[in-house]
């Protein structure tokens, strides 16, 4: 078992005859998940051919869910579009809606998220900007590369996509249930207490990595969580303790404002919460060790 | 993006909020013919976009084109903060009565907008708020509803904005909503938000921020980037659409993923304190699937800095094959030197994950003497310091 996403999950992609979404089609087959068909109005009632896999597309996600039985949705298509999609998806009320696409105003990230508070919140959102999900020799959501570790019982949810990698594939000898990258933007769906809350109650992760990153306070309440909610240990690493303030650093949201935001305040309120917090990669891998030995 | 408070007051002025009449200048002379249009005493106004100008001197009163003059001939060329003044905005004076603070801004926490607004106004609204916190009111704005003049209402009543200005700032709540959507901002700040002897309520500041991913759909805004102020390496590197930074240290960096990239300045910043101190010299991600083209371009950009003694390229093959970044590592080396470029800077390599032996290979095969492969983070950290340290 994993969370959010399974061998039984079915999976359809939004923008699937897209250079990205096409790649990333075949990447996902190949990786075993059910890829059962994808979203384009312009090419509906076609298929594609993903070598040998016929997927077929269809005009919209509800058409999507109706004849395939889909419960998840990968979404691939540009900026411009991103909000329309996600909407889309929305109201199809799709289970998950994972958001690859980078560089999503943030003003259409705050509509959609609103947009899906007012229905109910019936579709989980991971991203926008984000790597997706994947659940290690079950299923890959996303651009997450499915080889880079057997599956196991550690759960990780990170906002960057490939410190994930490297933490993933540090700890490969114990194996991953499902790791979760949610994305650095400044407004994201799914968020690090999301993610811990599902660990938590996952019977098969036994421990939680949680990568941070500079700027917002999203490190400091997951701690609050933590402290509340998590009894499986859990081991953190933050990305930026020699950031500059003022800095923008690749994601939108990595950036230190004023004394808010340091790696340092994130670091000293994760401890407070009894997390174990690596100062590299490599000493939270150690960390991790330690705790599944 | 964050624009000078001229560029702010113009943004404001088209969306129908009031402003002072006002220009900015770049030479005394261009001061001078502001002043004698907007006539009377003007007060003169460094263009910097950093905190505390008035009391590095940055503001003053004049009386009079001559004095505009003047007061830009001393303003202009200043240097506040690290920040050298290149633009002065010039403003007609107001008889404030009193001050008002109000912004909209994003609310990572609770996904959503918040207003602030407090009758405290003129000062740091962080300073008020932790000394007088009644006196900041803070409403959340749902993306999907806005603020009409009902929930402008709702704000200036929660603020306690006196009755004698309610309406004016309920109209001017409304306004610099529509202004803060129709433009992707994702802060604009008035403080202050000032009443006049006449009664009026005008917007005497204008800190704007709008939001880079949002340029697809506002072609106009690209005039509004400050290009005199960014280094020129992050021009050069912005051209080739890098996401690069400058920093003030020894080893370049180059990684794939913002979070990979950040780590790495981290780890080079210890290996840094073991080795003559030095630190990383900038942040430049290639991105998540990264061609030999875009390493090569990286690679330019890296070397071509003064500042930088070695480089450490740091990739974890997700979707990026190792062994393309490992050719595109020697073609970019192989063509600098080709087009007459001096490459004499050591590079350390560490490249892991996808196809990461072929890439490995690749490199050991290439035998070229400036290139170190080393296959952990830290070992590779380690090595560019040192050879860093020793370049010095």
């Amino acid at each position: 078992m994993a969370i959010w996403l399974t061998k039984e999950s079915k999976v359809i992609v939004q923008g699937i005859t897209g250079g990205e979404g096409s790649k990333h089609t075949r990447r996902m087959l190949a990786a075993g998940t059910q890829v059962v068909g994808g979203v384009n109005p312009r090419k509906a009632g076609t298929k594609v051919d993903f070598d040998g896999t016929e997927l077929p597309v269809f005009a919209t996600v509800a058409e999507a869910i109706k004849e395939t039985g889909a419960d998840v949705s990968v979404i691939f298509v540009p900026p411009a579009f991103t909000k329309a999609a996600v909407l889309e998806a929305i109201d199809a009320e799709i289970p998950l809606a994972v958001v690859i696409t980078e560089g999503v105003p943030v003003q259409d990230s705050a509509a959609f998220w609103a947009y899906n508070v007012a229905k109910g919140e019936k579709t989980r959102i991971i991203g926008p900007n984000c790597p997706g999900i994947a659940s290690p020799g079950a299923s890959n959501a996303g651009i997450i590369p499915a080889d880079i570790t057997p599956q196991g019982r550690i759960g990780l949810v990170s906002k960057s996509g490939t410190l994930t990698y490297q933490l993933m594939y540090e700890l490969r000898e114990f194996g991953f249930s499902t790791a979760v990258g949610i994305g650095g933007d400044p407004i994201i769906g799914t968020t690090h207490i999301d993610a811990l809350r599902a660990f938590q109650n996952d019977p098969d992760t036994d421990a939680i990595v949680m990568i941070g990153e500079i700027g917002g306070d999203a490190e400091e309440r997951a701690a609050e969580f933590i402290k509340a909610n998590v009894t499986k240990p859990v081991v953190g690493y933050i990305a930026g303790f020699t950031a500059p303030p003022g800095k923008t650093m690749g994601h939108a949201g990595a950036i230190i404002s004023g004394s808010a935001g340091t790696a340092d305040a994130k670091k000293a309120a994760l401890e407070a919460a009894g997390v174990k917090v690596g100062k590299t990669p490599s000493e939270t891998a150690q960390l991790m060790r330690e705790v599944m030995s | 993006m964050d624009l000078f408070e001229y560029q702010g007051r113009d943004l404001f002025e088209r969306h129908g909020l009031p402003v002072l009449g006002g220009g900015v200048a770049e030479t005394p002379q261009e001061a001078r013919a502001i002043a004698e249009r907007l006539g009377g005493k003007v007060v003169v106004k460094a263009q910097v976009k950093v905190g505390g100008r008035g009391k590095a001197g940055g503001v003053k009163l004049a009386d009079g084109a001559d004095e505009a003059e003047a007061r830009a001939t001393d303003i202009l060329g200043m240097d506040i903060k690290g920040h050298t003044v290149h633009k002065v905005m010039l403003a007609e004076t107001a008889d404030i009565k009193e001050e008002y603070y109000f912004s909209y801004l994003l609310d990572r926490a609770n996904r959503t907008f918040l207003c602030i607004a407090s009758v405290a106004g003129g000062m740091e609204i962080e300073t008020v708020a932790e000394e007088d916190p009644d006196r900041v009111a803070k409403i959340a704005i749902d993306a999907s509803k806005g603020v009409d003049e009902a929930k402008a209402r709702e704000i200036v009543t929660a603020a306690k904005f006196p009755a004698d200005v309610a309406d004016q700032v309920v109209n001017i709540a409304v306004k610099l909503w529509q202004a803060f959507v129709a433009e992707d901002a994702l802060l604009v700040e008035v403080n202050p938000l000032a009443k006049v002897g006449d009664g009026r309520v005008l917007a005497l500041d204008a800190k704007v921020t709008l939001d880079e991913n949002a340029g697809f759909r506002h072609p106009d805004h690209e005039v509004l980037e400050d290009k005199s102020a960014v280094d020129p390496i992050e021009q050069a590197a912005k051209a080739k659409n890098l996401n690069y930074v400058k920093l003030d240290g020894e080893v370049g960096i180059i990684g794939n993923g913002a979070g990979l990239v950040m780590s790495t300045l981290d780890v080079v910043a210890y290996a840094g304190e073991r080795h003559g101190n030095v630190k990383p010299a900038n942040f430049l991600d290639i991105g998540g699937g990264a061609s030999a083209q875009v390493m090569a371009d990286g690679l330019e950009i890296v070397l071509g800095d003064p500042a930088v003694k070695s480089v450490f390229v740091n990739v974890f093959g997700g979707i990026t094959a190792c062994d393309a970044v490992a050719n595109g590592i020697i073609q970019a080396l192989a063509l600098l030197t080709e087009r007459g470029e001096t490459v004499n800077k050591p590079l350390v390599v560490r490249l892991d994950g996808n196809n990461a032996e072929a890439g490995r290979a690749i490199l050991d095969g290439a035998n070229n003497p400036l290139v170190t492969r080393v296959d952990t983070m830290d070992g590779a950290a380690e090595r560019a310091a040192e050879l860093a340290a020793a370049g010095k």
